[in-house]
């Protein structure tokens, strides 16, 4: 059953354009990437979804309600990680849990969330003493308080060092494990690759691509590269004319050669069947972060 | 519904703690006003009455101004710089983000604001009574009129922190409407010495009204309609002007 459904979804800031026509679906328990670059459209996008803003047109249903209408009904039931907010400077981390579990009808006990997050040593730290990264444990622990169905967690790793990321990716793991719904806003593309079951690319207010990850790269049409160094003379022209082949560069001696599909397969045929030996073989299969590029690009 | 209460109060709770914890803001809103009657009423000629006063000592002058000064310092001063804040910060942002409405800060910050100002007021009153100014002599008249006060200083508080866009601009407005505020309600000038026209013009400001209709209500009269109304006409206006304005982002 589809927790999310947005459908048709078009929102404009005066005269400029945010979002066009974008649809997508959230499966229950999945985490769902939303990703494009900055100013693509995804926060917005997310904002409808949690009622923060109303659409223009097109329909937003989350958990079967109007994000905006049914609000009394809607937000109870998910948790809001935003993207730039503080909390009142003074304010402990114990107290600003305490503050927001009492904000929710059925809520989780602030010391429980406290251990699982890490913050059980900064009970009486205020918040504006907090380092980026508690700040952020802070901020998704308050998302979760309310013991939500879904959680929107926007640009949840901006502000954090790599061990720091990867420490959160493990937490949005463990949110997925207990069986919320994650919505990510992200740019970063290993953070979709690494987390999400599926992921949509905005890119101009537009949905330019959808799937799993895995789709998205193969949908970009950048599959990999194959080089190695062969042993006896090989003309190039017979690799670029094999199916998939899009590009064929030689250089010293190395030959890099660019496709999809099953390009590799072809490639690898082609070698044993002329009996060529080839040596410093190395596959680099294209990620998300080509397809992205690929996905995104635009000609100036 | 239960929930909401539920919800107000341990907003409330958070904001008292937060207020006490800048010592600056709680010292002049709960201590300063007592502490200088209190200096005042050490000296002994303020302590006499006059016939230049209607037989009032300068303390008794005194006093209804300084239970207005916690009312005005933290409705003009503080309710828009704290508004602007958050709503600078995000802090309010992410509140509208939960499922309480955000209108629920006012419901936790006002009450706080006016239980503040009472604590202040019982002080004054209190620390009058042992300098010799007697208890107000008309408490149903002072009460009203501590209410309407209260009311009307909350009201042009909340309707400047809905305009302001910044926090700094929300510090400056409130210092700005803060201080001639503080001017009509005689505390550098006692309304009775001030000259007529200041004074009526005193008369139609929050300060003004407030001070005289607390200071009639302790001489035992009750406040006149003029006084009480304007104090309400601001609460409603300003109240209701803040509640169309009031942007949480």
């Amino acid at each position: 059953m589809a927790v999310i459904e947005v459908a048709g979804l078009r929102k404009a800031y005066g005269r400029r354009q945010v979002l066009e026509d974008v649809s997508f679906t959230v499966e229950r328990g999945e985490v769902f990437g939303l990703l494009g670059p900055n100013g693509a459209g995804k926060t917005t996008a997310v904002e409808c979804c949690e009622g923060l803003r109303r659409a223009d047109s097109g329909t937003v249903r989350v958990l079967g309600l109007d994000p905006v209408r049914d609000a009394h009904k809607l937000r109870p039931r998910i948790g809001i990680q935003l993207q730039q907010a503080q909390l009142q400077g003074a304010l402990r981390v114990g107290e600003a849990l305490e503050l927001y579990a009492a904000l929710y009808p059925k809520p989780r006990e602030p010391r429980e969330l406290l251990d699982e997050w890490g913050l059980a040593g900064e009970v009486r730290t205020p918040f504006d003493k907090l380092s980026g990264g508690q700040r952020q444990r802070l901020f998704i622990a308050l998302a979760l308080v309310g013991d939500p169905e879904v959680a929107f967690l926007d640009e949840l790793t901006t502000a954090l060092d790599p061990q720091g990321r990867r420490d959160t990716w493990e937490l949005v793991r463990r949110i997925r494990d207990n069986g919320v719904t994650v919505v990510l806003v992200s740019h970063f593309m290993d953070e979709v690759e690494a987390l999400c079951d599926r992921a949509a690319v905005l890119d101009g207010g537009r949905i330019v691509a959808a799937g799993t990850p895995a789709e998205l790269v193969a949908r970009s049409g950048s599959g990999g590269t194959l080089g190695f160094c062969p042993t006896a003379p090989l003309d190039t022209a017979r690799l670029a004319a094999l199916p998939g082949v899009t590009a064929v560069e030689e250089r010293d001696g190395r030959i890099e050669v660019t496709g999809t599909g099953d390009f590799a397969d072809e490639v690898t045929g082609l070698l044993a069947r002329e009996g060529i030996v080839v040596t410093g073989l190395r596959i680099r299969e294209h990620s998300l972060d080509d397809a992205y590029l690929a996905l995104t690009h635009h000609d100036a | 519904m239960n929930h909401t209460v539920h919800a107000v109060r341990r907003l409330a709770t958070v904001e008292a703690r937060l207020f006490l914890r800048d010592p600056l803001t709680a010292f002049f809103s709960l201590a300063f006003p007592v502490l200088l009657l209190v200096v005042l009423g050490c000296i002994p000629a303020l302590r006499r009455t006059s016939p230049d006063l209607h037989g009032m000592s300068t303390i008794q002058l005194y006093a209804p101004i300084l239970a207005v000064f916690t009312l005005l310092l933290l409705g003009l001063n503080g309710l828009p710089s704290l508004l602007s804040a958050y709503r600078e910060r995000g802090v309010l942002r992410r509140m509208s983000a939960s499922p309480v409405r955000p209108g629920l800060l006012f419901g936790a910050l006002v009450p706080m604001y006016v239980g503040i100002a009472t604590v202040s007021v019982l002080l004054v009153v209190l620390g009058g009574v042992a300098l010799g100014v007697p208890l107000p002599r008309q408490p149903l008249g002072f009460l009203l009129a501590f209410v309407l006060a209260a009311a009307a200083m909350m009201s042009v508080g909340l309707l400047i922190a809905s305009f302001v866009p910044s926090a700094k601009a929300g510090n400056a407005v409130g210092a700005l409407a803060f201080f001639p505020m503080m001017f009509f309600s005689g505390i550098w000038l006692p309304r009775d010495m001030s000259p007529a026209l200041l004074d009526r013009i005193g008369d139609f400001t929050p300060s003004g009204a407030a001070v005289q209709a607390l200071q009639d209500s302790w001489n035992g009269h009750f406040p006149h309609a003029v006084g009480l109304l304007t104090l309400a006409a601001y609460a409603v206006l300003a109240g209701g002007a803040a509640a169309k304005l009031f942007r949480w982002e």
